[in-house]
């Protein structure tokens, strides 16, 4: 696709998008305004990731893209087209070689090293957005890191349902100083956010861009006397078995049947390649699955 | 073994194939040229060249045609396509005083120098289905004149003379660009109607509306309205003048709107200002009520708490293309949130029922347990 430059954006924009990403990993948790472009898909498909992506990709890259976990769903398949089509860059589902990794809601199973990026496309970045609709308001928030507004809706929380409510996009604190928005992941995945690899996160309608450089301490918010839970189904996959994946819910039947399945694609079909079988699951084919 | 659903690179692509062969529609009946779309359908053409911030009437018109006549849809191809255009430069300011009228009413005067031109407007058709038009859009010769050769100038210009109207003070010289630079409020009122002119046109008559019913009612009248081409010039570095470097069709509202003073300041008038490509005039007179909606500080007004003039709640929430891939984006899959929402909806359930039983003896003894200390070092 000669027509348009490497990776789809013209290299002034991708500068401009690189100088928020450093101000981020400078800032952890801080989120920069940037002006965010408009993209070949529409807004809430991604167009924040894909910026972020777009700046960050090497010709020398291997791209990745998940959305719920998965490689194949449309919308991570359209995402890795465009960037096969616009940027040439090698592909692949595999997690281990991937040196850029675009995700939608979910951060992959195994450990991401020093030598990887994690892309996550964010649709509301201001974790304070709910409780206050005004960014005014919530950029002054955090300016003066006045954060009781979050511990008094988790408190209520508690004091309402007994436990807290929230169970994606669950709140975190950054070094001991922004609040930020981990993006729609599962709480599950909170306790891997400080990981090797380095993670920007990317808002295009809402044209922020935040960023948690290696190691990061990123601290999930709760009570004493009720401690962050990450959850996930009590099941183990039924079809590579593992006990400690994150799982989907699957209606097999019209009688409330139910199957588990690792949302990680790529993790599952690794597992079942090295014999791991599942209850339902059959001994790993190529294509199964 | 289930297979789970595989979005699969095949489905994107027959899905694909699919729209073309529903865009073309029956192939016995002719195929719709991007001309006649934009000689035929020309206030859609026009309505996506103000909200797509690109005027090029071609263009426009085949987004229609790829849209399949969804405007929204149209409106955002060409907004992608605009995005990736080079900036050369910005034109100097294009003076709609020297516009060549196709229209030009004013609600205020029953008569100004330039005279009031009706134009071809809606505005007295009698909305009747016209069946011949179903067979034969044939029409008859329309009757010429000489054209006016005169000045028009603005009505406004006659209140400003008296000292009537509220002056406006000289802008920037380059005022900030919306598609450039992240909105960061506070925003100036040049980049307020920037984004309203861009803006959805229902969302903005709906807001200027509210404000004709009373959310925050600024008393408006169309001081004018006038629609028609207008040269736009650049000044050129290498040749140190401004030369002129094409034309475009505008539309341009002037609102009279109710006055304010007090004992030092005699009242004067206020204004709100409408600027729209194309011929957009329900949108042009929509910008300039919600313009004068959110000025109410400069003006020294209460606020009212009414959305249009809340400059935050508009402006973010008037552009279709963002509005609409959020909205939309809800289809796309959520597997995993609403796989963690199931959890702990049966977490809670359970929680719930369980200790039910237990708590009803020692009811009156505890007020639950919720002492709820923070744990200090965790989160601050």
């Amino acid at each position: 696709m000669s027509d348009y430059n490497f990776a789809y954006l013209d290299e002034q924009t991708k500068r401009m998008i690189r100088r928020a990403i450093l101000k981020g990993l400078a800032i952890p948790g801080y989120q920069v305004p940037f002006a965010s472009r408009e993209m070949p898909m529409p807004y809430g498909w991604g167009t924040g990731g894909v910026q972020v992506s777009a700046a960050v990709l090497t010709p020398d890259d291997t791209f990745k893209v998940i959305d719920q976990g998965a490689d194949d769903t449309t919308n991570a398949v359209s995402i890795r087209r465009f960037f096969q089509k616009t940027a040439g860059v090698a592909v692949t589902e595999a997690t281990a070689e991937a040196s850029v990794i675009q995700t939608r809601h979910r951060i992959p199973e195994q450990d991401l090293r020093s030598d990887q990026i994690l892309v996550y496309q964010v649709p509301i970045p201001e974790p304070l957005r709910f409780l206050e609709p005004s960014e005014v308001e919530t950029r002054k928030m955090h300016g003066l890191e006045e954060y009781g507004l979050m511990h008094v809706k988790l408190y209520e929380d508690i004091s309402q349902h007994g436990d807290i409510a929230t169970a994606y996009a669950y709140p975190v604190k950054v070094e001991g100083r922004y609040m930020m928005d981990p993006s729609p992941i599962p709480k599950f995945d909170n306790p891997k956010l400080e990981m090797a690899g380095i993670q920007l996160f990317g808002a295009g309608r809402e044209q922020r861009i935040y960023a948690l450089p290696p190691y990061t301490k990123v601290v999930s918010l709760d009570f004493e006397d009720y401690p962050f839970q990450p959850t996930k189904a009590d099941h183990a996959c039924d079809l590579c078995g593992s006990e400690v994946s994150y799982l989907d819910e699957l209606i097999v039947d019209d009688q409330g049947g139910r199957m588990f399945m690792c949302s990680d694609t790529d993790y599952c079909a690794t597992r079942r390649r090295q014999g791991h079988v599942g209850t339902q699951g059959l001994p790993h084919k190529e294509d199964a699955a | 073994m289930y297979v789970a659903v595989k979005g699969g690179e095949r489905a994107i692509d027959n899905a694909h194939a699919w729209l073309a062969e529903e865009r073309r529609g029956d192939k016995a009946v002719a195929e719709l040229g991007v001309a006649q779309i934009r000689e035929q359908l020309a206030l859609a053409v026009n309505r996506v060249m103000a909200e797509g911030s690109l005027f090029d009437p071609d263009l426009a018109a085949l987004a229609i045609k790829q849209a399949r006549g969804d405007l929204i849809e149209a409106i955002f191809l060409i907004r992608a396509y605009r995005t990736t255009l080079p900036r050369f430069g910005g034109s100097t300011p294009i003076e709609t005083e020297a516009m060549v009228c196709d229209r030009r009413v004013s609600a205020t005067f029953k008569d100004a120098p330039g005279g009031q031109v009706l134009g071809p407007t809606f505005d007295y058709t009698h909305r009747l289905l016209d069946f011949k038009l179903a067979a034969d859009g044939e029409v008859a010769p329309v009757q010429t004149g000489t054209p006016y050769e005169g000045a028009t100038p603005h009505i406004m210009s006659f209140l400003d003379r008296e000292d009537l109207i509220q002056r406006e003070p000289e802008g920037a010289d380059v005022p900030a660009d919306l598609t450039r630079m992240p909105l960061e409020l506070p925003a100036s009122r040049a980049l307020r109607l920037q984004s309203l002119t861009r803006g959805d046109e229902g969302f903005i008559l709906g807001l200027a509306y509210s404000t004709q019913r009373g959310y925050a009612r600024n008393h408006a009248f169309v001081a004018e309205l006038r629609i028609g081409s207008v040269a736009v010039e650049m000044e050129i570095p290498e040749l140190g003048f401004a030369i002129e470097i094409g034309e475009i069709t505008a539309t341009e509202c002037e609102t009279v709107n109710q006055f304010q003073g007090s004992k030092t300041q005699p009242p004067q008038f206020t204004r709100g200002y409408g600027l729209v490509f194309g011929m957009s005039e329900r949108k042009a007179i929509s910008m300039a009520l919600v313009d004068r909606a959110l000025r109410w500080k400069e003006l020294g007004e209460d606020n009212l708490g009414a959305p249009a003039q809340d400059e935050e709640f508009v402006l973010y929430h008037s552009d279709n293309i963002q509005a609409t891939g959020f909205l939309e984006h809800i289809k796309l899959p959520h597997y995993v949130d609403f796989q963690s929402e199931l959890e702990l909806i049966r977490k809670l359930r359970r929680e719930a029922q369980v200790p039910k039983a237990a708590q009803a003896e020692s009811a009156e003894a505890s007020g639950g347990n919720l002492s709820g200390k923070m744990k200090e070092g965790a989160v601050t």
